[in-house]
C-alpha cells in the first residue's frame, strides 16, 4: 500500500473508535513536545528523572546493558547501542539509512485500526527501532524508557523491533510519568517481527499516574520456530489503560508467552487483554493474567485462535477483589478452527481465600501480614520468567503500595 | 487431683469449659471439657469424625469453628474470641491435617518472614529431608508424609509453647517415620518456646490413630473423644492397649475411667 493510500485511511479513521475501552477526546491533547535536548549521559538527567527511570527497571549508568533509548513526549532525548550484533536508535533515523525498513512500518499495526492509530501515523511519530542482526545472541538487555514530560500533551510513540533469522534479545521498556504531569495521553503503536528460530524477551513496566490516558497498540509476527516472551507489569495508579496485544504466529512449532500483572487502584480502569493466533502447525501459546483490584476497573481479556492442526495453548485469568468497590471481569476466549487443536482456559476471580489467610496467622503473622504474603505470591506466578533484577524492583513497587490499606 | 508440680510442670495451660462448637451451622462438639498441664503431653484417641480435629481447629481459632457455648482458657487469659495471630502469638501452635495450598509462596519464605528472619530455615530443612523443598510453593504438590514434614519445619521454627499435632504419623513413610518422631520429640521436650511461660516447658495435644508416635513422646495423659466429646481420660498406653483389643465401644463405656479433669487453679508465680 503507497504512503498516500495509508494517509488518506488514517485521515478518514481521525474518529474512529476503539472497540474497547473508554473513548477518548484526542482533541484536548496538544502535540507532544519535540525541542526537548538531547543527552549523551543518561547520569546527567536530574535526580528527579534518573529516579523515574530506576523505577521502570532502566539503569542510568547502563551498566549491563546492550543499550539504551529515552523518549520525553515526543523528543529522541537519547539513543546508545553499546553490544554489537544488535542496532538500537531512532525510527525515523532508521527508516532514512535503512531502505530495506519501509515494508516493516505500518505493516503489522494498520494506521486505520482506531482514531489513536490513526494519530500516531499522521504525525510521523518517532520511538525506537532495535535491531538484532542474524545469528546474533545478545546476552545483555536493551533497555528503553518513553516518559511523559508536560501536561495535556499526547505522547505519539511508534516502534519496531526486529529479531532476525536465529537471534535472540531481550528487551525491557519502562513507560512513566514525570511527577508533576497531571493529565496527559501515551498511544504507543508497537510492531514487532520475529524472524524464523529467533527468540525476543519483552519485558515492559507501566508506571504511569492517576490522570493518565493510555493506549498502546502492539502486533507481533512470528515465523518459523520463534520464541515470544512477553512480560507486562502495571503495579501503579492510571486513568484508563486499554492494550490487546495480538501475536500472529505465522510459522510452525512456534512459541508465544503473555504474562501479565497489574493493579486497579481506585480511579483506574484497566483493560488488558492478550490475544494468540495459532496460525500454524505445532505452535504453542499460553496467556497468564494475575490481576488485583484495590478499587478500580480490571477488565481481563483473552484470546486464543487455533487455526492449525496440532497446535496447544493454555490460558488463565485470575483476578483478586481486595476492596468491595471493585470489579474484576475475566474474559477468556478459545476458538478452535480445526479439529485437531488442544485449547484450555482457567479463569478465577474473587477475594483471597479466608483459609489460607488463617493459616499463615496460626503461624504467627498478623492479617495484614499474612494478605500481603499471599497477594504477592498470587502476583509472582504471573512473572516468574522476569530477569532477576528487575523483580526486586517489582518487589519494592509491591512494598509500596501498602497492602494493609486497601 | 493427684497432679504434681514439679520443675514447673504443674499449671494448667490450657483449660476447655463446657465447650460447644458448630461448623456450617451444625454442632459437632458438645460440653467439651479438657485441661492440659504445662509440661505434659497429652494424647487425644478417638474414631474417625469424633470431633478430634475439630477441637484443634477451634482451639487455635479458625473462622469456620463457632463457639456456641463454654470458653477456652489459655494461661489464665480467656480466648475464645482472640483471632488466629493472637493466640500464635500467646504460643499455641498447630500442626494441620489438610492445610491449604499457598501458591507463589516459598516454603523458605514462609520460614524467614514468621521468624522475622531469626531462624535460618537451611538447617532445619535438612534434617527433615526438606532441602529441596524450601524453594516450592507451601503445599503444592506435597505428598502426604511432606505435608507432615513440611508442617513440622514450621512449627519448629515458630517453637510455640503449646503444639498441637493432628496425626502427625500419617502418611509418613517407614524410612522418614524416625526422622519426624525424634523432631516431634526434640520440638515437645524443648524447653524454653516462644509466648509469656519459656520457663515452664511446652505442653502438648496429640492427635494419634495408631500410637505409633508414642515410641518417640512420652505421653503423660490420654484423652479419649466420642460423638463430639471427650468420653473418658487416663493413662495412654493403657487407653491405647484397650481400643486396640477391645475397640472403642468398650473404652467409652467404661464408666471407671470416666472423669472430667477439673480444671485447676492458675497459680499466680
Amino acid at each position: 500500500m503507497s504512503n498516500n493510500d495509508q494517509k488518506r485511511k488514517a485521515e478518514a479513521a481521525k474518529e474512529k473508535k476503539a472497540t474497547f475501552g473508554e473513548d477518548i477526546e484526542l482533541q484536548k491533547f496538544g502535540q507532544g513536545r519535540k525541542d526537548i535536548a538531547e543527552e549523551k549521559n543518561l547520569e546527567n538527567l536530574s535526580e528527579e528523572d534518573r529516579k523515574t527511570l530506576l523505577n521502570v527497571g532502566v539503569i542510568p549508568s547502563e551498566e549491563g546493558r546492550a543499550g539504551s533509548f529515552l523518549l520525553m513526549d515526543n523528543s529522541v532525548v537519547h539513543q546508545r547501542q553499546m553490544a554489537s550484533g544488535v542496532e538500537v536508535m531512532n525510527l525515523q533515523g532508521a527508516l532514512k539509512v535503512h531502505d530495506w525498513l519501509k515494508p516493516y512500518s505500518w505493516n503489522a499495526v494498520a494506521p486505520d485500526a482506531d482514531k489513536y492509530t490513526s494519530r500516531t501515523f499522521l504525525e510521523d511519530a518517532d520511538g525506537y527501532f532495535i535491531h538484532a542482526l542474524p545469528g546474533q545472541k545478545i546476552v545483555n538487555p536493551v533497555q528503553t524508557c518513553l516518559m511523559l514530560k508536560s501536561k495535556e500533551t499526547a505522547q505519539t510513540v511508534h516502534n519496531i523491533i526486529i529479531v532476525d533469522e536465529g537471534a535472540e534479545m531481550e528487551v525491557v521498556t519502562g513507560c512513566s510519568t514525570s511527577k508533576h504531569v497531571d493529565k496527559a495521553l501515551h498511544l504507543g503503536i508497537s510492531e514487532f517481527y520475529i524472524k524464523k528460530n529467533a527468540k525476543l524477551t519483552f519485558t515492559m513496566i507501566h508506571n504511569w499516574a492517576e490522570n493518565i490516558g493510555v493506549r498502546p497498540r502492539t502486533v507481533v509476527k512470528m515465523e518459523e520456530g520463534a520464541t515470544f516472551i512477553n512480560n507486562y507489569v502495571s503495579m501503579k495508579p492510571v486513568k484508563t489503560i486499554q492494550t490487546y496485544p495480538t501475536a500472529f504466529m505465522d510459522g510452525a512449532n512456534g512459541v508465544c508467552s503473555f504474562n501479565t500483572v497489574a493493579v486497579a487502584h481506585p480511579g483506574s480502569e484497566m483493560d488488558m487483554g492478550s490475544r494468540v493466533m495459532l496460525n500454524a502447525p505445532n505452535c504453542k501459546a499460553e496467556i497468564v493474567s494475575r490481576t488485583i483490584t484495590t478499587g478500580g476497573v480490571m477488565i481481563a481479556r483473552g484470546r486464543m485462535v487455533g487455526a492449525a492442526s496440532n497446535v496447544k495453548g493454555h490460558l488463565e485469568c485470575k483476578g483478586l477483589i481486595l476492596n468491595e468497590k471493585g470489579v474484576q471481569l475475566a474474559i477468556p476466549e478459545l476458538e478452535a478452527r480445526v479439529a485437531d487443536v488442544e485449547m484450555t482456559h482457567e479463569a478465577a476471580v474473587g477475594k483471597i481465600a479466608q483459609d489460607q489467610v488463617e493459616y499463615l496467622m496460626s503461624r504467627g503473622l498478623t492479617e495484614d501480614e499474612a494478605v500481603g504474603i499471599i497477594v504477592r505470591g498470587f502476583l509472582d506466578v504471573g512473572i516468574r520468567g522476569l530477569p532477576p533484577q528487575l523483580k526486586a524492583e517489582i518487589d519494592e513497587t509491591m512494598e509500596q503500595i501498602n497492602l494493609a490499606k486497601m | 487431683m493427684g497432679w504434681v508440680g514439679i520443675q514447673g510442670k504443674g499449671e494448667n495451660i490450657l483449660e476447655i469449659e463446657n465447650l460447644s462448637v458448630e461448623v456450617g451451622g451444625r454442632e459437632v462438639l458438645h460440653d467439651v471439657n479438657l485441661s492440659v498441664m504445662s509440661g505434659y503431653t497429652n494424647v487425644l484417641f478417638g474414631p474417625n469424625g469424633s470431633g478430634k480435629s475439630t477441637l484443634l481447629m477451634t482451639i487455635m481459632g479458625f473462622g469456620g469453628y463457632k463457639v456456641t457455648k463454654g470458653r477456652i482458657m489459655f494461661q489464665g487469659e480467656d480466648i475464645t474470641h482472640k483471632n488466629v495471630a493472637e493466640r500464635a502469638q500467646m504460643g499455641i501452635g498447630l500442626m494441620m491435617q489438610r492445610p491449604p495450598n499457598l501458591v507463589g509462596v516459598q516454603l523458605g519464605t514462609l520460614v524467614k518472614t514468621m521468624t522475622k528472619g531469626r531462624v535460618k530455615p537451611d538447617a532445619l530443612a535438612k534434617e527433615l529431608d526438606l532441602t529441596n523443598f524450601l524453594t516450592r510453593d507451601v503445599n503444592v504438590g506435597f505428598s502426604g508424609g511432606e505435608i507432615k514434614r513440611s508442617e513440622l519445619l514450621q512449627l519448629t521454627a515458630q517453637n510455640p509453647c503449646f503444639v498441637m499435632l493432628d496425626e502427625p504419623e500419617s502418611g509418613v513413610d517407614i524410612v522418614s517415620i524416625d526422622k519426624v518422631g525424634t523432631k516431634v520429640h526434640d520440638l515437645l521436650v524443648g524447653t524454653s518456646c516462644a509466648g509469656k511461660m519459656d520457663r515452664s516447658g511446652k505442653a502438648s495435644l496429640v492427635i494419634t490413630h495408631t500410637g505409633q508416635i508414642l515410641d518417640y513422646v512420652n505421653a503423660d495423659r490420654g484423652y479419649v473423644m466420642c460423638k463430639g466429646t471427650v468420653a473418658c481420660s487416663g493413662n495412654p498406653r493403657e487407653l491405647l492397649h484397650e481400643i486396640r483389643t477391645k475397640g472403642y465401644d468398650e473404652c467409652i463405656s467404661c464408666n471407671i475411667r470416666r472423669r472430667s479433669p477439673q480444671p485447676l487453679k492458675i497459680e499466680e508465680a
